[in-house]
């Protein structure tokens, strides 16, 4: 008996409904981020991650509002991320009821505020997102990570990155597959896999998941410590409590 | 009053919020004001960050002795880092605890050590685990031996105090994660992020008289 492995559904927020995207583009409606989040904790989610996908800067408040209404009735980890630019952003969240925050892109632009943010409010809550993608090069082939929602090459390799993201005080990296995310064909598991042995931290696997023996997979092939999935939950082909089974039945330490 | 104890660290919100849910007509507030936690009839002392951190706020906003007096006086809940401050010691920078209970908070070591699926043992402890009561207390009413509550820790307590462990966690180690004495129950765990049993845990202690 031991520490349980996690699952981590995630809700893309944009103008306050969730939303699902493929390939980060074509946004389809996935309803009520409260009701989304409620029906996810009755389910047995083990935390629930939100990604503000607002483009405009007007509507940026708006998350606050919605995680304060979230932290209200549902009393599971919540990780909240998009557009968190400075260590008032990560304030303003945890104020609002998130417990952690995950930081992706201003990450890069300003690596200092891993590690402020880390030591100002403990690595605890500080989430690295790294969105990587597989780049073929002259003559090598590495996981590239890209930003602002994976529109930006930024040149550095994602197992690397992971590592120094671990050392400047994140407690948890959130990798999410460009190449897999909203294909349903699972998570790359050569990338969990590689930053996983790399770094000390817990790792969540991301993008890609279509079936439940793709979670199993991302434990038991990937080395993951939590599985994030969106679209297998959003639109009903699954419960958590089925996934939860199916993990079960597959010798994967769950919560029930 | 619930006085929950605010010195600048830790998910306060989270805390508030799950007091409201299990106690709706309670007068329940953050406060780093010591005329309230003198007044409080329940005090709650939350954590989150570096030990060393919270140390240093607690004493620059005045609060060492009244957290002293409610620790050796009322119903009195330590949380996480709320748990650690309480012992002598920690080796996370090195720095002194409150004292009030024996004890030193020491970190996880992962140099060679697997989980039980034969993984590398990943620090912080994060996520859900099994809490195994070692005696009765009021705070562990309705509330299932072994049940899971959420952790997110690198350090724990060592204590050769073993009248004090209330409950006690398997993490490659077995360490103490609920502690007992008195007036005081301490959790390394979360009981604000642990849903139903840990909902139930803070039902039980709003309601526990000492």
């Amino acid at each position: 008996m031991s520490l349980a492995k996690r699952i981590i559904p995630c809700l893309d927020v944009t103008d306050g409904r969730v939303v699902k995207g493929i390939n980060f583009l074509e946004l389809k409606d996935a309803g009520d981020p409260v009701e989304v989040a409620k029906k996810y904790n009755e389910q047995g989610a083990d935390e629930l991650a939100f990604l503000d996908i607002t483009a405009s800067s007007d509507n940026r408040g708006l998350i606050l509002h919605i995680i304060a209404n979230v932290a209200k009735e549902v009393f599971i980890p919540l990780t909240v991320g998009g557009g968190v630019r400075t260590s008032e952003d990560v304030r303003n969240l945890l104020n609002a009821g998130a417990d952690k925050v995950s930081i992706n892109t201003s990450a890069i632009v300003n690596p200092d505020i891993v590690y402020q943010t880390s030591s100002r409010f403990g690595s605890q809550c500080i989430v690295v997102a790294i969105d990587a993608k597989l780049t073929v090069d002259k003559n090598k082939s590495f996981w590239q990570v890209f930003t602002h929602g994976g529109r930006n090459a930024t040149g550095l390799d994602a197992v690397e990155w992971a590592a120094k993201m671990a050392s400047l005080g994140a407690g948890e990296l959130l990798i999410t597959s460009m190449d897999r995310d909203g294909t349903k064909k699972g998570f790359d598991l050569e990338l969990i896999q590689a930053i996983s042995d790399k770094v000390d931290v817990p790792i969540i696997a991301s993008g890609g998941v279509g079936d439940l023996q793709h979670l199993v997979d991302g434990i038991k092939k990937g080395g993951a410590d939590a599985v994030l999935a969106a679209s297998i939950f959003h639109f009903g082909e699954y419960t958590i409590n089925e996934a939860k089974a199916f993990m079960k039945s597959n010798h994967i330490e769950i919560r029930q | 009053m619930i006085a929950i104890i605010d010195y600048g660290m830790g998910n306060l919100k989270s805390v508030f919020n799950a007091f409201k849910q299990v106690a709706p007509e309670a007068d329940i507030k953050v406060t780093s004001n010591p005329t309230d936690i003198k007044k409080a009839h329940h005090v709650v002392f939350p954590g989150q960050g570096a030990m060393p951190d919270c140390i240093r706020e607690l004493d620059e906003r005045n609060l060492r002795f009244s957290v002293i007096e409610a620790a050796k006086t009322k119903p009195f809940l330590g949380i996480c880092i709320g748990l650690q401050m309480l012992f002598n010691k920690s080796e996370e920078g090195n720095v002194d605890g409150l004292g009030l209970l024996e004890g030193t908070i020491k970190r996880f070591n992962n140099q060679n050590t697997a989980d039980e699926s034969g993984h590398k043992l990943k620090i912080p402890h994060m996520g859900w685990n099994e809490v195994s009561q070692t005696n009765h207390h009021p705070l562990w009413q309705n509330i299932s031996n072994n049940d899971r509550f959420y952790f997110v820790h690198s350090y724990y307590l060592e204590s050769n105090d073993k009248n004090i462990v209330s409950a006690e966690t398997s993490y490659a180690q077995k360490f103490c994660c609920a502690i007992a004495k008195e007036n005081i129950f301490a959790v390394q765990f979360h009981p604000e992020k642990s849903s139903i049993a840990g909902l139930q845990l803070i039902k039980n202690f709003v309601q526990w008289a000492v």
